[in-house]
């Protein structure tokens, strides 16, 4: 059984072409049933960043036709467009890539989080579906853990990676928590309401806009569910408010040093953090001077994500060699499959001449005791154990080295076992209809 | 016999503080990966002295830690004692590196003057020693784990302050939790110290004494820590003043405990 993944990525496909290539819920079910449909194990993986289709079957060259076909059907495209734009990786270089893909390695930004949930959604499809088999349930299992034990074990994930974000945990380092925070926004703009948001998710309470037009204020406070104020009312706000987020497109500084100092004394040495996102600046420079006073530009915060995305990257290192031992592992457990049958039909076969053996005895050892009986079942069942133990571990080692059909081919032929890859060997998994 | 014993738990004790520091320092760098190491260090050195302590106090006639060196070897255990009930957690890993070099450092200068293997017995009565040395050190390791968060404070509102783009690499606790733990970190200690002087004045009442510098000093003391609580609470000063006078605070409980008290022996 082989695995075989064929995909796009952001690294290959412009995004004109990923959205020609993206599966809603519908789509992938469909697409499931149909890469399934020769009892083939599948899964599909579509992100904005990605789509990778991930088949168990044993035909390799077969399984990546199929999804070039799939993939083709569902563009539009022919076969040749779409060559370029995608890749082909099989077995263990298969599996590294999805481990890669769920510890967020082969991210655009390293260690994102997002990726993990997508994983976890593609697998739930394919187990929903019927398509997942034991090789694909094993793969996304793992890739899962491996997930998790990277974001656990290395720090990839724990720095921000956007201007919104690093304001965010900034603000973070100020306060105990942001819970019921008071924000206010000086002017809108896309960045500040990003930041807004971020702010908001981890807790910030009340909102308050402020422009020069109340009933813009007003308005864009709404979104919020916060409330307007006109720019002269900023001061009597600085008294109150814990994070300032300023981004208009004023010439001159809204915010001075000695509005914010005067605001200072009635707070009785509350801090106040400041992020001013603005160009030119709306908040005068010298405020970071005043003690409690923590005051970040745009260039402050570019920086501080440059430094937190090239963290990332340091611990990227970690993480590709904790990706690396795990796809060894089911690289390994991939392999001892090709002798799993050839072990099951030694033991079966053994486990029959012993049966057989015992029956014809039967009439001889019919004048023994129950607990006699019993006695001679446990002596022969431990006499085939023994012997089969070592064949069994030096199969499966054997296995582990790539090795491993031969030994099974071996074992086939000196104890005349049924080939179960024979075409006319029954199959475990039975073609979906 | 306890001089065998002693030795036994003491080097492990700190060898257990010195391997927590050194980790500690080497998680700054590399956030993350020495930190199990360090807070298995804090462990298993606290473990080591207090069955050291045990120790001494099962096999002294009287209280054990009354000279100098004896009461630093209580003090350090009070001080990683404090830290290991909250500082272990991911926030305040950085106060280990406050805490643990001191720790370590204390510990081996009671070894070398002698009071942390065979401590001199006291030749005053348990009962008073107890109270009175017991609730000055407990007093002075609350102030020792305030400096050690007024400090983490400065630093950190100082990187705040400079915008260092590597801000966000090391796991640090907000100004604001550090501000209120050291507040309240004072305000338990300073209840312990008030009872201790107020013990060491009765005595000095009824068994006679003259006042000295390791009290003045500690007089003062108290009277910097009493001032932060009340300009706390009065006057709103918070952050960096506030951690300020922390520091200048313990200032004078070094000079109290390392510079005056060696010439002082209950």
């Amino acid at each position: 059984m082989h695995l075989v993944l064929v995909g796009t990525s952001y690294q290959r496909a412009p995004v004109e072409l990923r959205e020609l290539l993206a599966y809603d819920r519908e789509l992938r079910r469909g697409a499931l049933d149909r890469l399934s449909a020769d009892g083939s194990e599948s899964a599909v993986l579509s992100t904005c960043n990605r789509t990778e289709a991930y088949l168990a079957a044993p035909d390799a060259a077969a399984a990546e036709e199929r999804v070039h076909a799939e993939l083709a059907s569902l563009s539009g495209l022919s076969g040749t467009e779409l060559a370029p734009a995608l890749y082909t990786l099989t077995d263990g270089a298969a599996a590294l890539h999805l481990f890669r893909v769920a510890a967020g390695l082969d991210s655009m930004v390293p260690g994102e989080a997002q990726i993990l949930g997508q994983v976890r959604e593609a697998y739930g499809a394919a187990r929903e579906t019927g398509a997942a088999g034991p090789v694909l349930h094993r793969l996304f299992r793992q890739a899962l853990r491996v997930g998790k034990r990277v974001r656990t074990e290395t720090a990839i994930g724990e720095n921000p990676a956007s201007v919104s974000a690093a304001a965010a945990e900034l603000a973070e380092r100020v306060f105990e928590d942001l819970a019921g925070r008071r924000i206010l926004l000086l002017g809108a703009g896309k960045t500040s309401d990003l930041t807004a948001a971020n702010l908001i998710s981890r807790g910030a309470g009340e909102i308050v806009v402020a422009n020069r037009s109340v009933e813009r204020a007003e308005a864009l406070a709404r979104r919020f569910n916060g409330r307007g104020i006109g720019l002269e009312r900023v001061e009597e706000e600085l008294e109150r408010v814990d994070v300032v987020v300023a981004s208009t497109s004023a010439q001159g500084h809204l915010i001075s040093a000695e509005q914010v100092a005067r605001a200072m004394r009635a707070r009785r040495g509350r801090p106040v953090f400041f992020i001013d996102i603005a160009v030119p600046r709306d908040v005068d420079p010298a405020v970071n001077q005043l003690d409690g006073c923590y005051l970040y530009d745009i260039d402050d915060l570019e920086r501080v994500v440059a430094e937190s995305v090239a963290g990332r990257r340091e611990e990227a290192v970690r993480a590709e060699a904790i990706a690396s031992v795990e796809a060894d592992d089911f690289r390994a457990w991939q392999l001892s499959l090709d002798v799993v049958p050839a072990i099951a039909s030694l033991r079966e076969r053994a486990e029959a001449i012993r049966r057989a053996e015992l029956e014809r005895a039967a009439g001889r050892l019919g004048s023994l005791s129950p607990g006699q009986r019993r006695a001679v079942e446990s002596l022969t069942a431990q006499i085939v154990n023994k012997l089969l133990h070592q064949p069994t571990v030096r199969m499966k080692e054997a296995a582990a080295a790539a090795d491993g059909v031969l030994y099974a081919d071996a074992v086939r032929h000196l104890f005349a076992l049924e080939d179960p890859r024979a075409p006319d060997a029954p199959s475990n998994r039975q073609p979906r209809q | 016999m306890v001089g065998e014993l002693a030795v036994v738990l003491f080097w492990p004790a700190v060898a257990g503080y010195a391997e927590a520091a050194v980790a500690y320092a080497g998680d700054t760098l590399r956030p993350g990966r020495l930190v199990r190491w360090a807070i298995w260090g804090v462990r298993l050195g606290w473990l080591a002295q207090t069955a050291l302590l045990v120790a001494q106090a099962a096999h002294a006639d009287g209280f054990p830690w009354g000279s100098w060196a004896g009461s630093l070897n209580l003090f350090v255990w009070m001080c990683v004692g404090a830290y290991l009930v909250w500082g272990c957690r991911a926030p305040f890993r950085l106060l280990g590196l406050a805490i643990m070099p001191l720790a370590a450092l204390l510990l081996v200068l009671a070894w070398a003057v002698g009071g942390a293997v065979e401590p001199e017995t006291s030749q005053f009565g348990d009962v008073f020693l107890v109270f009175h040395v017991g609730l000055a050190l407990a007093g002075f390791a609350g102030f020792t784990i305030a400096a050690a968060l007024a400090l983490l404070y400065v630093w950190q509102d100082r990187r705040l302050k400079r915008r260092a783009p590597r801000v966000l690499r090391l796991r640090a606790p907000s100004l604001e939790t550090l501000d209120s733990l050291a507040a309240r970190t004072v305000a338990v200690a300073l209840p312990a110290l008030t009872l201790a002087i107020g013990i060491g004045f009765a005595r000095l009442g009824t068994d006679g004494g003259s006042f000295d510098a390791t009290m003045a000093v500690t007089l003062l003391a108290w009277a910097v820590y009493a001032a932060y609580l009340v300009l706390r609470v009065e006057a709103g000063w918070r952050g960096r003043r506030a951690a300020y006078l922390v520091l200048s605070g313990f200032a004078l409980v070094v000079l109290v405990r390392l510079v005056l008290t060696p010439f002082t022996h209950f």
